[in-house]
């Protein structure tokens, strides 16, 4: 059977009249990972694969229309896109849209808002999984442990418009919170609608959907510590907060680095839908963001190429921030989303 | 056992008779030191918080849409915490008016249908590229990573499914988010990880690739496939950016979320409910408004947590072993 497994093509011929029955399948074989690398030709291949390749055809044929085709789409950024003449008989008007935008207040107003939001998320979102996921650790009794894990992970799939409800009743004004203010005599305060708090709303807002989610991957990287490394730092004399301090962080560190990575290049995708729905609770100059500032002016207002022009900006920028955020994790020297 | 104990382990683990346990599968180490009592108050209490910051919510949510428009008003019109009367009433308000009990046949129809096509292309994709240097794979699979780290954005996406006349129809709510990247990569991953012995044996019984992915890959890799499921199907059962854009004016089009999302969180009126106030025509005991609201909540997450204990113990498995390889 090794014969097989390395799978060379000219194994066939070798194989002589008491070949077994399998025999001529053999040629067929694909090699596995390891072995001697096979010279076919790219016909033999494609005879082989051919059914690999129409399994890959649906997918591809997707991700083409909905996923390539808007790429090319793109260039209605650069056309006074109008529907009834489509992507190719609009009238082309270069930049126009981009000067328009970059003067546009209320699209700067958007940009400062979607860093902002990101920001205070980063800070204040980022480190929670993490320490839950240390604390979780630290449960003994492992059927307690799966119940935790198991409630703090079902908000992750609920919708954003349940999540925003469920938060609007917690917090708003006919809520749960102002109802009690309200029968202590004390003054009511509508988190929902109140722009100064909508930052730390959202925050709270993607901790409680996302936070307990996110603790997955923390805890994957802390039952990859070899337990022998405690032992012998507690045998050594550390104590509770030594051994955290040198075992277990530094055992998370390459998945806290690929997290950070994944937040910094995504910086300007904040919670595209969870915005959308409660815009018009806050007011646009909370709660606008590049995302929805691209939907209103494009679809709302039907100047498609404009919101597109302004989706443009932000996948360009996102892009940009995606290689810089690797090249953070790399000049660290961790792997961040792809190897150097 | 006290449940201090249950959570922070047992102090003394040693049974009665004083004889050393064999086998310490779990618990707390010898090495390690015990505890202090601030250190396990401290847990508790952050745990407890914790759970109860996820669950109390949906016990208010759910309790309020069962309460008696008596318990609502004593409540303050709020959520309703202490049981103190309960009712069908809004449930069977809400059943008997046609936009909700459509909206939970349309969101279980879209959710059906988009996770068939999603999970088919997705495993067809996934163990296409799982195969060691097939023709192509390369391409297709920098095809695939090139469409997470770039996007044409909203706009664009939206012109293609308009000029492909989807506004309106059922398909443009399912197929422009059909296949996740990245659901295929993890369950490519899963699948190289299938023993390559176990498939070469039956490429000598003679299977072809199709065979060997039905009756190898597929029941090998089960947690995946459920998980998987599980994420595409919620995905579907809370799709709610979609409607907004190819259908927001046809009600009797609309899924779930998107009735939740209109009727509750923009409070616009429910035809046909109290809420309309046409109540005096309704026949049966009139709920309120509040819990009417709450029970289209409830109803949206029903199917989510009653399939979800099922599949919760694979999460791990699924989301871990599968890290991207290149």
């Amino acid at each position: 059977m090794a014969v097989v497994t390395t799978g060379d093509a000219a194994v066939p011929e070798e194989a002589g009249p008491l070949a077994p029955p399998g025999a001529a399948r053999i040629r067929r074989l694909r090699p596995s990972r390891r072995g001697p690398q096979p010279r076919l030709s790219w016909r033999i291949r494609l005879r082989r694969d051919r059914s690999l390749i129409i399994m890959v055809l649906p997918a591809m044929l997707l991700l083409l229309v909905f996923n390539y085709l808007p790429m090319f789409g793109t260039v209605s950024a650069f056309e006074y896109y109008d529907p009834i003449y489509g992507f190719l008989h609009s009238n082309f008007i270069g930049l126009q849209n981009f000067t328009d935008l970059f003067r546009d207040q209320l699209f700067w107003q958007a940009f400062q808002n979607t860093l902002v939001l990101s920001f205070v998320q980063l800070v204040l979102y980022f480190p929670i999984p993490i320490i839950l996921a240390i604390l979780l650790n630290t449960v003994l009794s492992s059927k307690l442990r799966s119940f935790i894990q198991a409630v703090v992970y079902l908000p992750h799939f609920f919708s954003w418009v349940l999540v925003v409800t469920i938060f609007d009743q917690m917090l708003g004004g006919a809520g749960l919170l102002n109802e009690f203010l309200r029968q202590h005599d004390m003054s009511t305060w509508n988190i929902m609608t109140s722009g100064s708090a909508f930052k730390y709303l959202v925050t709270a807002q993607a901790v409680w959907k996302e936070g307990g989610w996110g603790i997955i991957v923390f805890l994957a990287a802390l039952a990859a510590i070899d337990p022998a490394l405690y032992e012998a730092a507690a045998a050594d004399g550390a104590g509770r907060w030594r051994r955290m301090w040198h075992i277990t962080l530094p055992g998370m560190r390459g998945m806290i680095v690929l997290m950070l990575v994944l937040r910094l290049g995504n910086a300007l995708n904040v919670g595209f839908e969870q915005m959308l729905i409660q815009r018009y609770a806050v007011g646009p100059q909370h709660a606008e963001v590049l995302d929805t500032f691209a939907y209103y002016y494009g679809i709302g207002n039907g100047n498609f190429g404009y919101g597109a022009a302004a989706g443009l900006f932000k996948g360009v920028i996102s892009l940009v921030m995606i290689f810089a955020a690797n090249r953070l994790a790399h000049a660290i020297g961790e792997d961040g989303l792809y190897r150097k | 056992m006290s449940a201090a104990d249950a959570v922070f382990g047992r102090r003394n683990r040693r049974p009665l008779d004083g004889s050393i346990p064999r086998k310490r599968s779990k618990g707390r180490a010898v090495w390690e030191e015990q505890p202090t009592l601030v250190g396990r108050f401290g847990k508790g209490t952050v745990l407890t918080a914790v759970v109860l910051l996820v669950l109390l919510p949906l016990y208010a949510v759910i309790l309020t849409s069962f309460s008696s428009e008596g318990a609502i008003t004593r409540a303050g019109g709020s959520l309703v915490i202490v049981p103190d009367g309960l009712s069908l009433g809004a449930y069977r308000e809400i059943f008997s008016n046609g936009v909700v009990t459509r909206a939970v046949v349309v969101s279980f129809a879209i959710t059906f249908a988009g996770t068939a096509v999603s999970m088919t292309v997705s495993i067809l994709c996934a163990y296409g590229l799982s195969r060691a240097r097939s023709l192509g794979h390369r391409f297709f699979l920098m095809a695939m990573i090139v469409t997470m780290f770039f996007s044409g954005g909203i706009i664009p996406g939206f012109l293609v499914v308009s000029e492909l006349h989807g506004y309106d129809q059922f398909w443009a709510l399912i197929l422009p988010g059909g296949v996740s990247v990245f659901n295929i990569l993890i369950m490519r991953g899963f699948y190289q990880a299938t023993t390559q012995d176990l498939i070469d044996a039956a490429r000598l019984d003679g299977a072809g690739d199709w065979r060997i992915l039905w009756s190898v890959v597929l029941p090998t890799t089960k947690a995946v496939t459920a998980v998987m499921t599980l994420f595409y199907a919620v995905g579907y059962w809370g799709s709610w950016f979609n409607v907004l854009l190819y259908m927001p004016f046809d009600n009797s089009k609309w899924p779930l979320s998107y009735v939740l999302y209109e009727y509750v969180n923009l409070g616009v009126k429910m035809p046909g409910t109290s809420t309309g106030g046409a109540g005096a025509t309704v026949q049966h005991q009139i709920a309120s408004p509040f819990a009417i609201s709450m029970a289209v909540v409830v109803l949206t997450l029903i199917p989510i947590v009653v399939v979800y204990p099922f599949l919760q113990k694979h999460f791990t498995k699924g989301m871990l072993t599968g890290a991207i390889k290149g």
